[in-house]
């Protein structure tokens, strides 16, 4: 079957559950694991396609988040402070990317770079709890975060607020194309560049293609993308917090991605959002601690499946139409993961 | 001139904690590229090790120097056998598994010990340096990490069990080649580590509260310390130390705690940038 | 005596089928209280035992007949000492559970996440620890002590026992920075000065470089708005240095969650602090709160502060809605606004309409042996900060926290 065909099939699907999802579950909650799903795809994009392990994806969460929430508070329209939010965690994104790629750091110290850069972030904002600590008329607040900006609104129209199953769809549907438009980079000239700086740096180098430059456009689509599921946070949850910056967040999306197969969208997708419903059952007992299941299943995908849930799924599914040493490979849309 | 000395003091007990709390991912990392992201939580477990220790009435100090390395030394053992050794020469996994591994331990901690701060009293009292009164403990970390460092030195460069290291880090095959199994060298080293780590966890528990989350607290420092550090384990770690807790210091003084720590966390940024495989790659080499 | 059969079972089966449809009416007509406590992570130690205070409160309305012929249920969420879920959990109570009123909320961090978005929804929402003041909410009633009424005796009383020159400690959050300023107000208004300020992020526990750069300053005392288990470390690091026994120290917050207890005699001895309450008060309400809560609960060790104010608050919305004779939010606001008040474990606890918050008695408390020993009380001490500047009398409307400019 070929790859085309079962991003298409996998897409519907997708489509189809979001669509009735909100009848069997709470659109309130299955808001956050969008976003969730979101915040995955941009790390998938990342990671998984662009080669460049990011410790510090929730940096770029948080200041879409914080971006959004200082723009409203500053009286600006949803639809600029959207924009907004998204702008800052992109801007920063090219920043940090330029300053690592074209410093030629690699591999692991990318890693620890991206990480104290979501933890410097992380502190300051939570060091910002004194009065002189605004931007504008929105006050930084520390800890406690920001609270009470209004919720989004159509643009233009401050009547009109979008909140619940609307907000539900907005952010479902805005999911499903960041996912198709990811996927089309994909099969354009520069995804295939950036899959071939992810297996080879030299050699895509020595190739004539300008390395840097493509893993920074790729770093800041990512952070636009993470930018986006901060600003829809922001609106889904009526509180931006430093914990968005927290070593939390960003390990949380890198399990997702994890768990979900690397090197693919759909299954860092579906990973999120199951991981984020498991996450929500486990907090609501006290029985076990949700950290000590979580910890545990990362171990056992690590050992067990270190391609993710995704690609086991897809191969199984596979073998169940192929039961006889089929004549095509099982390489399915989850192909193309580098050996990490 | 008392307030400057005290000063200094300070100085020197930021780098020793930062030292000491780097030193048993250093070695591990230092010789088989495992990144133990774990490391923050075994620190906490040794300081379990010994709030559990003085509560079973067992004389403070024999906790803080040999239950706690103990008990995290087994630990490591087990958690070696289980994971790690399965996952050695794949850096990214081993660095998943092993925060898997911190998520396990966070909650396991939860589950067996609550989540309030509890702690050992400091078991020393105060020490006047003219009109300013400090810790009499802070000088305890001080002079700890001083021993540990100088033996790790001392057994890594003059004894036959540190140059059978030494050559497994610079090349694992040549000494497999030689007759050293690399296996038994990579076990014993992560059950070492693991018993600096509890020996710290040990030292620190008098100082600072224990929560099940403080792991958190302790492994981003390491990490950076250490890869700030470089391939040597010893020199790397001391130069990355000195290098980050002065500046720390500085700020600090300069302005508030919190901007100190974000100047470590910047400096190790810029570090980064200029020195992109750390400190010894380019001085220091090949010290251990 | 004929006894007619069909009639019986007529009346049988009007029963059978009666006594459980009467039943899930009851039960759908019970009076919803949303609770939202952290009981787990690092204001566990401040929230179990208000959550069990709660619990205590409900079965002894339940036990006196309910509110208006309903009973009340709590329906109670664990916030896991993160604020996010405060506001998440909040929105659940408002949309999914639709309670009746919203009573919880412990560092200021928390009410402030979800006051905005109740307001909004014009629900009911009680807060009972002490704060920083100056919340003005037509939606929201705060019945824990302020500034004017905790700092303002705790101050005076450490200037007059110790000196003029006080250094300065606090969480760095709302209530921190707050709470240092007025620190500075009441220091400045009693003669004296803060000769230093430093804030700690909530999961700091090393101070050892604070407690050298105190010793510079050389101050009279030493006083604490810290919070939290990190913080605790401190008075541990403190003792450890021996400054104990040379500088002395005041706390706004050291003992509402039992820390006294926590920390050993060597280092809790002679804090100053001041309290609404204390296990150590001789009152028959006391004593008789003591007694229930020891009947329900077994023993009564972690009894705290915010315990019992937790407890008062309860009580408090409870006294509104029997007043108001419903449940319903503007009726019951108005209800309590207009004179309620309660007999509580300290007390007499009265609402002052104008504002949303209480007068209550107030003590000068000493920690001696793990104790809280009652030096001095102060009776029916009011609002005076938050009075100067909201009026909802006049402000119907408002939701707003003032800010303390000095």
């Amino acid at each position: 079957m070929g790859k085309a065909r079962v991003f298409g099939w996998g897409f519907g699907a997708a489509a189809a559950a979001l669509l009735l999802a909100p009848f069997l579950f709470s659109d309130y909650t299955l808001t956050l694991l969008c976003v969730q799903a979101l915040l995955a795809l941009s790390l998938a994009f990342v990671w998984g396609v662009g080669g460049i392990l990011c410790f510090g994806q929730a940096a770029f969460y948080g200041l879409g988040a914080y971006g959004y929430a200082v723009c409203s508070l500053n009286g600006a329209d949803a639809g600029v402070c959207v924009l907004g939010g998204v702008a800052a965690a992109t801007l920063f994104a090219v920043a940090l990317g330029a300053m690592m790629f074209y410093g030629r750091i690699g591999d692991v110290y990318l890693g620890v770079v991206t990480l104290v850069a979501t933890l410097i972030l992380y502190k300051y904002m939570n060091s910002t709890a004194g009065s002189e600590y605004a931007i504008g008329s929105a006050r930084l607040g520390g800890f406690n975060g920001i609270p009470g900006f209004t919720p989004l609104y159509v643009p233009g129209r401050p009547d009109w607020p979008i909140t619940g199953t609307a907000l539900y769809a907005l952010v479902a549907l805005s999911l499903l194309g960041c996912w198709a438009l990811c996927r089309w980079l994909m099969q354009r000239p520069f995804g295939r560049v950036l899959a071939g700086t992810r297996e080879n740096e030299l050699r895509a180098e020595l190739l004539g293609y300008d390395v840097r430059w493509v893993r920074l456009l790729a770093f800041a689509l990512g952070g636009a993308l993470a930018g986006l599921a901060g600003v829809f946070y922001a609106v889904w949850a009526e509180l931006v917090t430093p914990e968005l910056f927290s070593l939390g967040t960003s390990a949380d999306a890198i399990i997702w991605v994890l768990v979900g197969g690397l090197g693919g969208l759909a299954g860092p997708i579906a990973g999120a959002m199951a991981l984020g419903a498991l996450k929500g059952l486990l907090g609501a007992q006290q029985m076990v601690s949700s950290l000590f299941v979580f910890g545990a299943l990362l171990i056992g995908v690590v050992l067990f499946l270190p391609r993710g849930l995704a690609p086991m799924l897809v191969a199984g599914v596979a073998r169940l139409r192929a039961p006889r040493g089929a004549a095509h490979t099982t390489h399915t849309a989850a192909s193309g993961e580098a050996e990490r | 001139m008392d307030a400057t000395l005290a000063d200094l003091i300070g100085l020197v007990y930021t780098i020793a904690t930062l030292a000491l709390v780097a030193a048993g991912l250093a070695l591990v990392f230092g010789l088989m590229r495992v990144i133990n992201l774990a490391h923050g939580e075994f620190i906490v477990l040794g300081g379990y090790a010994t709030i559990v220790g003085v509560q079973h009435g067992i004389n403070v100090w024999l906790c803080i120097l040999v239950v706690a390395p103990l008990a995290v030394g087994l630990f490591g053992l087990i958690v070696e056998w289980l994971v790690i050794r399965r996952l050695y020469g794949r850096m990214i996994d081993t660095m998943l598994a092993t925060w898997g591994l911190s998520l396990v331990m966070t909650g396991g901690f939860s589950m067996i010990f609550g989540s309030t701060t509890t702690g050992v009293s400091n078991p020393l009292g105060a020490v006047s340096i003219g009109s300013i009164q400090l810790g009499g403990y802070s000088l305890f970390v001080i002079a700890i990490t001083v021993l540990l460092f100088v033996a790790a030195a001392l057994l890594l460069r003059h004894t036959r069990a540190g140059l059978i290291v030494r050559a497994a880090m610079q090349s694992g095959d040549v000494a497999a080649v030689l007759g050293h199994d690399p296996r038994r060298i990579y076990q014993l080293t992560f059950v070492v580590g693991s018993m600096v780590s509890g020996l710290a966890g040990g030292v620190l528990a008098p100082l600072t509260g224990l929560a099940p989350s403080s792991g958190a607290q302790f492994i981003a420092k390491a990490f950076i310390t250490v890869i700030g550090g470089g391939a040597s384990v010893v020199s790397g770690t001391l130069a990355a130390s000195v290098l980050f807790g002065t500046v720390a210091k500085v700020f600090e003084l300069l302005a508030t705690p919190m901007v100190g720590e974000i100047a470590l966390l910047v400096a190790a940024v810029v570090l980064l940038r200029v020195l992109p495989q750390g400190i010894t790659s380019r001085w220091l080499k090949g010290w251990a | 005596m004929t006894i007619r059969r069909r009639s019986i079972l007529a009346q049988g089966a009007a029963l059978a089928i009666g006594l459980p449809l009467s039943m899930s009416a009851r039960a759908a007509d019970d009076i919803r209280l949303g609770s939202l406590l952290d009981t787990s992570g690092n204001f566990d130690a401040y929230g179990k035992p208000m959550d069990m205070a709660a619990d205590l409160a409900i079965a002894e309305i339940n036990a006196a007949g309910g509110l208006i012929g309903r009973k009340v249920r709590k329906v109670g969420y664990d916030t896991q000492s993160n604020m996010a879920m405060y506001t998440r959990f909040a929105q659940q109570l408002v949309r999914q559970d639709k309670v009746d009123v919203v009573i919880g909320g412990i560092i200021s961090a928390s009410r402030e996440a979800i006051r905005p978005l109740l307001h909004r929804e014009k629900l009911l929402y009680v807060y009972t620890p002490l704060y920083e003041g100056g919340v003005c909410d037509s939606d929201t009633f705060l019945t824990g002590e302020t500034p004017a009424q905790q700092a303002e005796v705790l101050v005076p009383a450490a200037v007059k026992k110790w000196g003029k020159k006080a250094y300065i400690l606090a969480a760095d959050y709302n209530y921190g920075q707050y709470m240092a300023k007025w620190f500075q107000k009441f220091l400045a208004d009693a003669g004296g000065s803060a000769v230093g300020v430093d804030f700690f992020p909530l999961d700091v526990s090393d101070f050892n470089a604070t407690i050298g750069k105190i010793q510079e300053t050389k101050p009279d005392f030493v006083i604490s708005a810290l919070v939290g288990g990190a913080h605790l470390s401190f008075y541990r690091q403190w003792a450890a240095a021996g400054m104990k026994a040379r500088i002395p120290m005041a706390s706004t917050t050291l003992g509402v969650g039992n820390e006294h207890k926590v920390l050993t005699a060597a280092e809790g001895d002679g804090i100053l602090v001041a309290y609404n309450y204390s296990p150590e008060l001789q009152t028959p309400a006391s004593k008789a709160f003591l007694a229930a809560w020891a009947r329900k609960f077994g023993d009564t060790s972690k009894i705290h502060e915010l315990a019992v104010l937790h407890y008062q608050g309860v009580m408090l919305w409870a006294e509104g809605v029997r007043r108001a004779k419903s449940v319903k939010q503007p009726d019951v606001a108005k209800a309590m606004a207009d004179g309620t008040s309660i007999e509580g474990p300290s007390g007499k606890v009265a609402i002052d309409g104008a504002t949303h918050h209480v007068s209550l008695d107030m003590h000068l408390i000493e920690i001696r042996q793990q104790k809280l020993n009652v030096l001095q009380t102060f009776a029916q001490r009011a609002p005076r900060e938050t009075q100067a500047v909201c009026d909802l009398r006049k402000t119907p409307d408002a939701s707003t926290q003032h800010e303390i400019k000095f």
